[in-house]
């Protein structure tokens, strides 16, 4: 077979759809109305969400691959799908103390990925809320101390 | 520094298969990507290349030249082939043209000639295969 064993980026999209509702127990009702506007619905409202998984590694010689995409699908599927697909989002223990935004749900689904693609790393979630907005993820940078 | 992308799309057969193993192995690893009277894709390519735009025309490169380093590199040779039989880094089973090693092939095939341009680097490759599925490569991680 070939020499190569170059590094590459493999990425997966995939469908999945939740409802939230925008709410901060720290806001007043005024001020959530004002921070959510129409997201702040109490009844909530739901997305069909784009999750896109970005893994970097080296590009396996025997394979061609950098990860067997039926094994990235069979790890999705377990730890994110069977957990936020046709859910309320609001239920989740990932969301009791945090919002339920797309930046929180990019986050929290980074949370559940990461070192579960071995031997490829975790690039980065990419999570589309709508076709007009996206959130993306890479993990803690320097200098971010933001607890998680 | 200002990247600019460009893409285009080829249509392709092909198939995974590793020579040095089993047919069972192969079977177990690819599974109906294993099937060796290959299957077909519409891919879409995507080249990013990186520089500054130039004082007078406010071009980082002329995006009809990268189309032509497109066409002539990689869809010339790629374009409605059968990427195990046609391609040459793949022929033999020399490489199996999964959707990574086909970014990095193609990101070889268009590098020379973007380097030797001159004014512009060749940033990032990315293949989909798929609209769910896709590869990148950036010269490393």
């Amino acid at each position: 077979m070939s020499e190569n064993s170059e590094t590459a980026y493999f990425g997966r999209r995939y469908s999945l759809s939740a409802s939230h509702r925008l709410h901060s127990d720290a806001l007043s009702a005024e001020q959530n109305r004002a921070a959510y506007g129409k997201c702040n619905n109490p009844h909530g409202h739901g997305h069909n969400y784009v999750v896109e998984v970005l893994l970097g590694g080296k590009v396996d010689p025997e394979t061609g691959m950098v990860l067997n995409l039926a094994a990235l699908d069979e790890t999705v599927q377990r730890r994110v799908m069977e957990r936020f697909d046709h859910t309320n989002l609001n239920l989740d223990p990932a969301f009791v103390n945090r919002v339920p935004t797309t930046e929180n749900l990019c986050r929290a689904v980074f949370e559940l990925l990461d070192g579960a693609v071995e031997p490829a790393k975790l690039a980065q979630v990419r999570v589309e809320e709508t076709e007009n907005n996206f959130f993306e993820y890479k993990g803690e940078v320097a200098g971010d101390t933001a607890s998680w | 520094m200002v990247f600019l992308t460009r893409r285009a799309t080829f249509s392709a057969s092909h198939y995974y298969w590793n020579e040095a193993w089993t047919a069972e192995k192969n079977e177990q690893v690819f599974g109906r990507c294993a099937n060796r009277n290959g299957h077909g894709h519409n891919y879409t390519l995507e080249v990013t290349v990186a520089g500054e735009p130039d004082a007078i025309t406010g071009f980082v490169v002329d995006l009809k030249w990268l189309k032509d380093v497109m066409e002539q590199e990689v869809l010339a040779a790629y374009d409605h082939r059968h990427l195990n039989l046609e391609v040459e880094e793949f022929a033999q089973g020399k490489l199996i043209p999964t959707t990574e090693n086909i970014a990095i092939a193609a990101w070889k095939r268009m590098e020379p000639a973007v380097t030797a341009a001159g004014g512009a680097r060749l940033s990032r490759v990315r293949v989909y295969e798929t609209p769910e599925i896709f590869a990148e490569f950036r010269g490393g991680l």
